[in-house]
């Protein structure tokens, strides 16, 4: 028990709901309304999308890669889907369907260059994330979609419960595409074999290839995933702004990963749990919105979340000065 | 290999003679699609007005990638540094003229280069001392420096400058533009500085092997804080070109750069493993994707066509690398051995 409790500490988990608890705290004592229902709702709304994203981006992380390109591959998702019910009428489940099949197909052919061309996942991912986006805003110039279908605006509502003074709080596309996301990546990692093996290509990748892991499936499955996420998140952000803009996502995408690294995913690959995803994201966007109802000009955001990754990437090397002297060279 | 073909191969190196051939067929490809106004005025003009802007933005992302590292905070130091010379340039004193006032400029872009050098400390600190990723170092610091620069300005824009500032962006000296020799002035010794010098050495052999350096009684983390110094240094300049040429500074200018830089490395021959590249390679790779560029826009197609093209050829080129290296056992059967062991490492960034 006490051993479980010093790893627990040892943790980046730990110390993650630790600040986030602090900082709730001291955010409620400066504006009561901060944990308001309202305002939870709101935060839930506003980074559905990248927290999505982030529960994708876990699993490609934990295999020892890195995928740029979901950004582009979602807007991709996005207008295709999104014209398609415009012009031929389709419902919920074909815009589902073709959004999820152009994120599917996409993340696919990442797996597969990345298997096949040897060189590391970031390169050829901003090289897909180049030809994906480049070719997107070709065909589009640009423009975005402002009209859609009125069932479409209208979203999901499953009310869950009413409070006293008459406010309706129901469960809405968000929530479910957040809870959904996460829910699948914690089933696929820790409850079935290929989550096992997942770990174990980020862990030592010649080791997995060696003991007989597929590591070509693998990388398919792992980057198909991320495109899947990408594309149904797709949807989600569509539903949430109301419009779809081809240049509102792509440049956003070291914001997804700063929030997978902050939740304790290495870029080594072989580390990270989906507790620490969700916390990494509940940081920023508790800090964010914190920031906002503080009052504090919305330019200087930015510069706070640098100021937090900067120092949530310094403590975690604490310990490495005494290892470089250990052992020299060791402590990377 | 003897002979003719093997003098080439010593004297160019291999991967810049495949980049020259790739460059010959984009050349006549476009060539005969564009005809002569591929190297007319206008062509030659818009080539050289582009390419230094990424060009100097690449040298500095090179630098990162040949030690085994990557600096994802080039653009936002470049536009950081560029605002602090903007800023200073805008407010001279009114009793100021004369050479006090050309003084005066140069203080303004040695303060630039000095704040470059501040994001640059704290990179190398981060990443050489406290072994943080060079991705999560320079993730934080990008956002931390272009938050600043975003807060400091409220996003907008600081325009005026005088006209000696202006000429280095939009000027030219014997017909050359100015950003083009600035660029060169900055390429050749970097690229002396890293092949010639012992300092590149070791930051080559430390991007390949950074323990192996570490025991021959190297100071790995010293070399480590001078790689992210020059870095930002180099980026410091990119971003003066970027305010010259534009007369005005912003937070914002050439964010979509930055992962094509990384783009015109890796196509440059620069291995992302680090410790394998050359700046010639890069300066091939360059011109490439400026032909590219150009012959896009001479063409009347899309300026995000370029993006998807640029994308597409480094794919096109690794994907010829793979295909070679799958029958290269077979190949190196028929020739003599291969003199040294291909670099192929285990860390991936």
């Amino acid at each position: 028990m006490r051993e479980a409790l010093r790893r627990f500490r040892q943790a980046q988990e730990f110390w993650l709901a630790l600040v986030i608890v602090l900082l709730v705290i001291v955010m409620s004592i400066l504006r009561p309304n901060f944990l308001s229902l309202q305002n939870i709702f709101d935060l839930l709304g506003s980074y559905a999308f990248s927290g999505m994203l982030v529960a994708g981006l876990l699993v490609v992380l934990i295999s020892g890669g890195i995928d740029i390109s979901f950004a582009a591959v979602a807007t991709v998702a996005q207008f295709v889907a999104l014209t398609c019910a415009n012009v031929y009428g389709i419902g919920w489940a074909g815009v589902t369907a073709i959004a999820a099949a152009i994120g599917l197909g996409l993340g696919l052919c990442n797996g597969l260059l990345v298997s096949t061309l040897g060189i590391a996942s970031i390169i050829v991912t901003i090289a897909t994330q180049s030809v994906i986006y480049g070719i997107l805003l070709t065909v589009t110039k640009g423009q975005d979609i402002f009209a859609l279908p009125p069932w479409f605006s209208a979203g999901i509502d499953w009310p869950i419960f009413t409070a006293h003074d008459g406010t309706q709080y129901s469960m809405n596309l968000q929530m479910l595409g957040l809870v959904a996301a996460f829910f699948i990546t914690w089933l696929i990692l820790n409850r079935t074999n290929v989550g096992r093996q997942i770990y174990a290509l980020g862990g030592n990748r010649e080791a997995a290839q060696r003991v007989g892991f597929n590591v070509f499936r693998l990388n398919l499955l792992v980057y198909g995933y991320m495109g899947l996420i990408a594309g149904l998140a797709s949807i989600v952000q569509a539903q949430y702004t109301q419009s779809v803009s081809p240049t509102a996502l792509v440049g956003r995408e070291l914001d997804v990963v700063a929030a997978a690294v902050l939740g304790g995913a290495s870029l080594n690959g072989g580390v990270g749990t989906v507790l620490g995803a969700i916390l990494g994201v509940a940081l920023v966007a508790i800090l964010q919105n914190g920031l906002t109802i503080l009052g504090v000009s919305s330019y200087w955001s930015q510069f706070v979340t640098g100021l937090v990754i900067i120092a949530a990437v310094a403590s975690m090397a604490r310990n490495v000065r005494r290892r470089w002297q250990n052992s020299p060279g060791l402590a990377a | 290999m003897t002979g003719f073909a093997g003098v080439l191969v010593r004297l160019i190196g291999e991967t810049n003679l495949r980049l020259l051939g790739l460059l010959a067929i984009l050349t006549i490809v476009f060539g005969s699609l564009v005809g002569n106004r591929l190297f007319g005025e206008l062509g030659l003009r818009s080539m050289a007005s582009q390419l230094p802007e990424l060009g100097l933005l690449s040298l500095a992302m090179m630098v990162a990638l040949l030690s085994a590292g990557l600096d994802l905070s080039v653009i936002a130091t470049a536009n950081l540094s560029a605002l602090t010379v903007a800023f200073i340039l805008t407010n001279v004193p009114a009793t100021l003229s004369g050479p006090v006032a050309g003084w005066w400029q140069v203080g303004a872009v040695i303060a630039g280069i000095l704040v470059a050098a501040l994001v640059g400390l704290l990179n190398g600190t981060l990443i050489a001392y406290l072994r943080v990723s060079p991705i999560l170092a320079t993730l934080g610091t990008m956002t931390l420096v272009k938050g600043l620069a975003i807060g400091l300005t409220h996003g907008g824009v600081v325009s005026g400058f005088p006209p000696a500032i202006v000429f280095l962006g939009n000027g030219s000296m014997l017909g050359v533009p100015m950003p083009i020799i600035i660029f060169a002035a900055v390429a050749l010794p970097l690229g002396i500085l890293l092949s010639r010098t012992p300092f590149g050495i070791i930051v080559a052999l430390a991007g390949s092997n950074e323990r192996a350096v570490r025991y021959s009684g190297i100071d790995t983390r010293r070399i480590l804080l001078f790689v992210y110094l020059l870095c930002s240094a180099i980026a410091s300049l990119a971003g003066l070109v970027m305010m010259a040429r534009f007369n005005s500074a912003n937070a914002a200018y050439g964010d979509s750069y930055l992962l094509v830089t990384i783009l015109a490395c890796v196509l440059g021959g620069i291995s992302p493993m680090g410790g394998f590249g050359k700046v010639s390679g890069l300066v091939i790779a360059l011109i490439i994707l400026q032909l590219i560029s150009t012959a896009c826009v001479l063409l009347n197609l899309s300026q995000f066509l370029t993006l998807s093209l640029w994308g597409g050829i480094l794919i096109v080129v690794a994907l010829g690398d793979a295909i070679k290296s799958r029958f290269a056992p077979v190949l190196l059967a028929r020739r003599r051995p291969q003199s040294r062991p291909s670099a192929q490492g285990s860390r991936s960034i």
